[in-house]
């Protein structure tokens, strides 16, 4: 099972409404390391670490790192090129 | 952005799992699928917090209740207090609903197709749920047991799968019922027979542990599934 | 803000051998923050780079063939277990760095997998840290960062790269993978030095 220890980018959902208004997890990001474009909610993410940590499902570089701290939640994004959500609703 | 919901009922369903119902005040409504956080408070401090499908499907009248079902994780730090401790009448922290991807939504085209592992049905039943309520399209579950008495909404499942558009099919991967012959994974020739074929156009959710939503999804793309029509949710 | 959760103390006992806020745990949980990378002995490699940018590297067979250590040590993870009295062999940082000619005060530690942690070079050095690639008598395995890990017991285990490909010295202290994200840039167990600002 060593090979199979992340989940889906959908599980970082809860984290990260803490800092947007909308469901981060439903966008498509580009990843900076290969290029490669999807939805966030397929990443993989590893949560049994000290934090978040979600994973481009290509190239497994980093997209995006969530810590949460005894007064602060970190967010790092340098991993992701762009996020693109619709402004259609629904 | 975590607030304070309210334990109205718990119910067994298994030996090792248990339904909570909450009460959350001003609770927004959600999407078949959709998930939310729980937080633990110790007395000095100490915080943990886990994610949990949410079971029941949202309509007006059940406005402010939603119901989440907790398997009990062997040496696991929430699950056992979740599924052991917790009772009616305590106060629980949560955080959601939450999650965009993984949901089914009545005006989605095209049948559904579900397969769970386990409490991995969790999510798939919000949604059978939401689709008995306002759905119009053929719905499948595929569900993937251990043995008969691991099956969670037992009665709940017989009343589904009486209504015409819903076909529940249930696989015992260690011990099966009388009458059922088949013990074993999920495997090609199941998906072949049980599952939507790749012509007819359904949205598959995957929900279950990792290595059986990672083993489903690669079965499914061998049986010539479009990837971007397989939504998954792995829980470890 | 929030509430008490009544009956939960989460999963702890502490004691008397604990640094505070750990629970002991005779399991050996396996933390990770990406894919195990899988290296073969024979493509192993470790280098350690001065702040001059000289570097010195050796292979598995330069690795085993320096003197080895049996070290016993209680490794504190900061996502809160402990495990008392755990078994390594590995060979002492002492004697890798021994003939690299440096006046740095930093390292970082680089992994397979492109993980990294800071660590002071003075902690490294005086029998506190190893390259250390058996566990209670067997070669280490992928997902505890063999082939070879660096075992640094006196901070919290995070600052113990897995799958470890080498050190890189510097006068200025950069801060790592975790360090850069929010948690603690030593990481001292016993002072409880979790996040930055601990």
């Amino acid at each position: 099972m060593t090979q199979a220890n992340y989940l889906d980018g959908n599980a970082a959902a809860g984290a990260l409404s803490e800092f947007f208004a909308v469901d981060i997890t439903a966008a498509v990001g580009q990843c900076n390391g290969c290029g490669r474009t999807g939805v966030f909610a397929e990443a993989r993410l590893y949560v049994d670490a000290p934090g978040l940590v979600a994973r481009c499902a290509g190239c497994d570089g980093v997209l995006l790192r969530v810590v949460t701290t005894t007064n602060d939640t970190y967010l790092d994004l340098r991993g992701l090129t762009y996020l693109r959500i619709s402004n259609s609703p629904g | 952005m975590w607030q304070v919901a309210t334990v109205a009922d718990v119910r067994r369903e298994t030996e090792t799992a248990r339904t909570i119902v909450l009460d959350v005040p001003d609770w927004p409504g959600h999407l078949a699928g959709q998930h939310l956080d729980v937080r633990l408070t110790a007395e000095d401090g100490y915080r943990a917090s886990r994610s949990y499908s949410i079971a029941s499907a949202w309509s007006v009248s059940s406005s402010n209740t939603i119901e989440l079902t907790v398997e009990q994780v062997p040496g696991g730090e929430v699950s056992p207090y979740l599924v052991e401790v917790l009772k009616a009448g305590d106060p629980l922290e949560i955080r959601g609903p939450v999650g965009g991807w993984f949901v089914w939504k009545p005006e989605q085209e095209g049948p559904v197709q579900l397969i769970g592992g386990g409490s991995g049905v969790v999510p798939l039943r919000a949604m059978l749920r939401a689709h008995a309520d306002a759905g119009t399209t053929p719905v499948r579950l595929l569900y993937s047991v251990r043995r008969p008495e691991s099956v969670i909404y037992v009665s709940d499942l017989k009343d589904l799968a009486a209504s015409d558009d819903v076909d529940v099919r249930l696989v015992y991967t260690r011990e099966a019922p009388a009458g059922e012959p088949r013990v074993g994974r999920i495997d090609a020739d199941l998906i072949e027979q049980y599952v939507f074929k790749p012509e007819d156009g359904a949205t598959t959710y995957v929900c279950g542990p990792t290595p059986f939503v990672e083993t489903v999804a690669d079965l499914l793309v061998a049986a010539g599934h479009d990837p971007a029509r397989v939504r998954t949710e792995r829980f470890g | 803000m929030g509430i008490v959760s009544s009956g939960f103390t989460g999963r702890r006992g502490g004691g008397k051998d604990l640094p505070p806020g750990q629970y002991l745990t005779h399991e050996f949980p396996v933390l990770s923050a990406g894919p195990t990378p899988h290296i073969l002995t024979d493509h192993w490699e470790f280098t350690v780079t001065t702040e001059s940018g000289e570097k010195y590297k050796w292979d598995w067979a330069a690795l085993m063939a320096l003197p080895s250590e049996e070290i016993t040590k209680d490794i504190h993870c900061v996502t809160r277990w402990s495990k008392l009295q755990t078994t390594w062999k590995g060979v002492s940082l002492d004697t890798l760095l021994a003939d690299v000619e440096t006046g740095a005060d930093f390292a970082m530690a680089h992994s397979y997998g492109g993980y990294t942690t800071n660590v002071p070079l003075d902690d490294l050095l005086d029998g506190q840290s190893w390259i250390a690639y058996e566990y209670d008598g067997e070669p280490l395995d992928p997902e505890h960062g063999g082939p070879a890990r660096l075992l640094v017991p006196h901070l919290y285990f995070w600052k113990s790269a897995k799958w470890v490909r080498g050190l890189v010295l510097s006068d200025t202290e950069d801060l790592g993978f975790w360090e850069t994200a929010g948690y603690h840039e030593y990481g001292d167990p016993w002072k409880e030095q979790r996040y930055a600002g601990d």
